[in-house]
């Protein structure tokens, strides 16, 4: 008979360095068991997930990557915080073999903390093909923990590792050795630890007394926080500890923090060249060989370009014939509900309201999809970090710095992500700039008012250059921006950057298609909320009033229609404010689809549709076209200043929303809605007035 | 860092805030440990230490202050 277990779950946190294979070993213990959430009032994600082993319940959660348990980063204070604060049963901390003694530093942390603590030690296939031999139980013994070899992508150790999880859990196995930091500071350690002790210490802090100690000598300004807060008379202990910090730093000529550092490293040393041999001489190894090319001087920045080059190729050649399919299939889905409902608001609603905006939107999965793959694998290979060394030099030219290149190649997909991606930049300037800035790529919801704009108004063969040359002016306009925000709104010195580059990785198929997915969902997501909604309101502002029966037919059917629009709240709110386009060469139906752009940037075709021949059953691929070659106040001149003007105005509400997410705040997405519509509006009026001008 | 390319060197001190040191120290730079410059050139450069590479942005490599490994 099966006794129930009715235990807690056993609640174990996933940290190690970045690069570790932290999140590799979390998708295989946790599979699709797992869910992204936030840390309650930051923007850092939460990934948690749970597992079953015998008769445990393992809740599993993926901790950022961290270097130390003294937070730099926003994203290493959380870590931090979810170890020290909400006291996991057991830490697993993820170690890279073939960069042993760097990723110790952090186990050394988890040592002095004294919690219960496992060391697996992943990707040791490729430590041992690099020529090296770790003994495990050795590393184990002198670290006073348990350590278990891994290989995180095959699954190798998992069986180990769990069966450790649940011991050390059982029995809140803490570490059994100690760190030594030498005969100037430990007395003084111990000496701080026993103010700690004596003072009383609430159960919120039933932290080792000598972790505290040891952080206080180091200056952690969360542990002095903290101490501050829960502690009474914590100024006369802080005092103190001032106190006995200088009297060791005038000791030991050197600050206490950098002094503590390295005697971790020299531990870590001591341990490594007991248990780690090397076998053979090491070969070269391919990350170095590869690197010489790609970040060489001369060549590093042509082969940048090529790559990128080649990537929207592919994206663009194979997105073609799927898009094509579900164009299609919309198209027969509107003709389907045309020819099986009764004429009326209810069958307009769904075929011009709904098929059609979120059909336009839909259409465009392929493409983004493709490009996020790409995207994943030149992050998951480890690329990524060298591409962001390579153009660190001309992002530096805007005021910005290589990480910021990121964000805008996701741009590309949509902006939604992209902003997203901003969390990286660690520096707060270069963050906003390229939050700003990141619109100006033109994403993918743009694509079909070019393509629409271009192919109708341009020959075939100059159509695909005027696309092509909007999209490199977005990015010309986006770097002379990200200078103008350097110099006015942040202006200084950005904090210089220091990155570590992984070695490259051929990356797993499910680990592309996980974090493909990731972002393609969000695009899909906007499709599926905004954009519906918003395609039917622009709907209904479109066909409402209906106007009354003609007597006598119209001109044409396009005259009724068009006239039936002006009738419409849409219609007669554009009218009214119509001579704050007629500059740019717009008129009030042009207004009408920029007005709907403005939810998202995929309505904008569908409601041109409907301005010029709402009620038109015939869903002809040039009708539209056609409408629009036909219209007297429509040439390529206006075509070209609306495509510019469309690649530049405000950004969808869903990027709207997501910045002021981002920022904590409505002041930058209100900036952001005010200046993309200014530059808009200028650029398209020194465009199309310089433009008549000149004769075009 | 004034340093001749892949060529092992030893670092004599790290200048900057205690912030940033302490940061480069979580990332294995610490006075005496070998250091060795692998690309870049004015301004941002890549260095192997310990086993791992990193990248410095400028500003941040001029901090570094190395000697070579005698």
């Amino acid at each position: 008979m099966t006794r129930h277990a009715h235990h807690k779950p056993i609640v174990v946190a996933l940290a190690g360095n970045p690069n570790s294979g932290k999140t590799t070993l979390f998708n295989n213990l946790t599979g699709a068991h797992q869910h992204v959430g936030n840390y309650p009032g930051v923007t850092v994600e939460r990934k948690e997930g749970h597992t079953r082993f015998e008769q445990h319940h393992l809740d599993i959660v993926d901790l950022p990557g961290t270097y130390s348990l003294t937070p730099y980063s926003l994203e290493e204070l959380v870590a931090r915080n979810f170890v020290v604060e909400e006291r996991p049963d057991v830490v697993v901390d993820v170690v890279d073999a073939t960069n042993l003694e760097r990723n110790l530093y952090l186990a050394t942390q988890f040592i002095e903390l004294d919690v219960p603590v496992i060391i697996a030690l992943n990707m040791i296939d490729m430590a041992e093909a690099q020529g090296l031999r770790i003994d495990a139980e050795l590393l184990g013994q002198l670290l006073g923990v348990t350590v278990i070899p891994m290989v995180a992508t095959t699954g190798f150790g998992k069986q180990e590792l769990l069966e450790a999880i649940a011991d050390v859990a059982a029995k809140h196995t803490k570490p059994t050795a100690t760190i030594h930091f030498g005969n100037e500071l430990e007395p003084h350690i111990a000496g701080v630890a026993e103010l700690l002790d004596d003072s009383t210490l609430d159960d919120k802090i039933s932290i080792s007394p000598r972790w505290l100690a040891i952080k206080l000598l180091e200056n952690d300004a969360e542990v002095i926080a903290d101490i501050s807060e829960h502690i009474p008379d914590a100024d006369n202990l802080l005092g103190k500890v001032t106190r006995v910090r200088e009297h060791v730093e005038s000791i030991l000529g050197e600050d206490a923090e950098i002094t503590i550092g390295d005697r971790r490293y020299g531990f870590i040393a001591g341990a490594c060249r007991r248990a780690v041999t090397t076998v053979k001489s090491r070969r070269i190894d391919v990350t170095d060989l590869i690197d010489d090319i790609v970040t060489n001087r001369i060549v590093g920045i042509p082969i940048f370009f090529l790559l990128m080059w080649l990537m929207f190729e592919m994206v663009f050649r194979l997105g073609e014939p799927p898009m094509g399919w579900i164009e299609t299939g919309f198209d027969a889905l509107g003709g389907l509900v045309t020819s099986v409902m009764p004429p009326g608001e209810l069958r307009s609603l769904i075929v011009d309201g709904i098929i059609g905006g979120v059909g336009g939107v839909l259409v465009f999965v392929p493409n983004i999809l493709l490009l996020f793959l790409a995207i994943a694998f030149i992050e998951d290979s480890g690329y990524m970090a060298r591409a962001a060394f390579v153009v660190d030099k001309l992002m530096h030219k805007i005021g910005l710095h290589g990480k910021s290149f990121i964000p805008m190649l996701i741009g590309f997909g949509c902006t939604v992500p992209a902003v997203l991606a901003c969390r990286t930049i660690d520096d707060e300037k270069n963050r906003l700039t390229t939050m700003l800035i990141a619109p100006l790529m033109s994403c993918s919801a743009r694509l079909p008012v070019y393509l629409l704009l271009a192919g109708a108004f341009f020959p075939a063969a100059l159509a695909g250059k005027v696309i092509f040359g909007v999209y490199i002016f977005g990015v010309l306009l986006a770097a002379v921006m990200a200078l103008i925000f350097r110099k006015s709104l942040f202006p200084g010195e950005t904090a210089p950057f220091v990155m570590e580059l992984p070695p490259y990785r051929m990356p797993t198929l499910r680990g592309l298609l996980v974090h493909m997915w990731e972002r393609t969902w969000m695009y899909v997501r906007k499709a599926g909320t905004v954009i519906l909604v918003a395609s039917v309101i622009v709907w209904a502002l479109l066909t409402h009033p209906a106007p009354p029966p003609q007597i006598a037919t119209a001109e044409s059917e396009h005259q009724a229609a068009s006239d039936a629009v002006a009738y419409s709240y849409a219609g007669r709110f554009s009218k009214a404010l119509e001579p704050l386009i007629r500059p740019l060469g717009f008129d009030w139906k042009i207004g009408t689809s920029l007005f709907a752009g403005f939810a998202a940037k995929e309505i904008v075709v569908s409601t041109l549709g409907t301005v010029y021949s709402l009620g038109d059953t015939d869903e002809q691929d040039n009708t539209l076209r056609a409408a629009l070659t036909s219209d007297p106040n429509f040439d390529p001149l206006v075509a070209l200043t609306l495509m510019v003007f469309v690649l530049i105005y405000v950004p969808c509400i869903a990027v709207v929303a997501v910045v002021k997410k981002e920022t904590n705040s409505w002041k930058w997405p209100a900036f952001l809605i005010f200046y993309t519509t200014s530059l808009a509006w200028i650029v398209s009026f020194i465009l199309y007035q310089g433009g008549r001008l000149l004769g075009f | 860092m004034l340093a001749t390319p892949d060529t092992p060197h030893q670092i004599v001190e790290i200048r900057g805030g205690r912030g940033m040191r302490r940061h480069l120290t979580d990332m294995g730079f610490v006075t005496g440990a070998t250091v060795t410059v692998t690309a870049g050139h004015a301004g941002s450069i890549i260095v192997s230490l310990m086993d791992s590479r990193v990248v410095l942005g400028r500003g941040m490599a001029q901090r570094i202050i190395v000697q070579p490994l005698l």
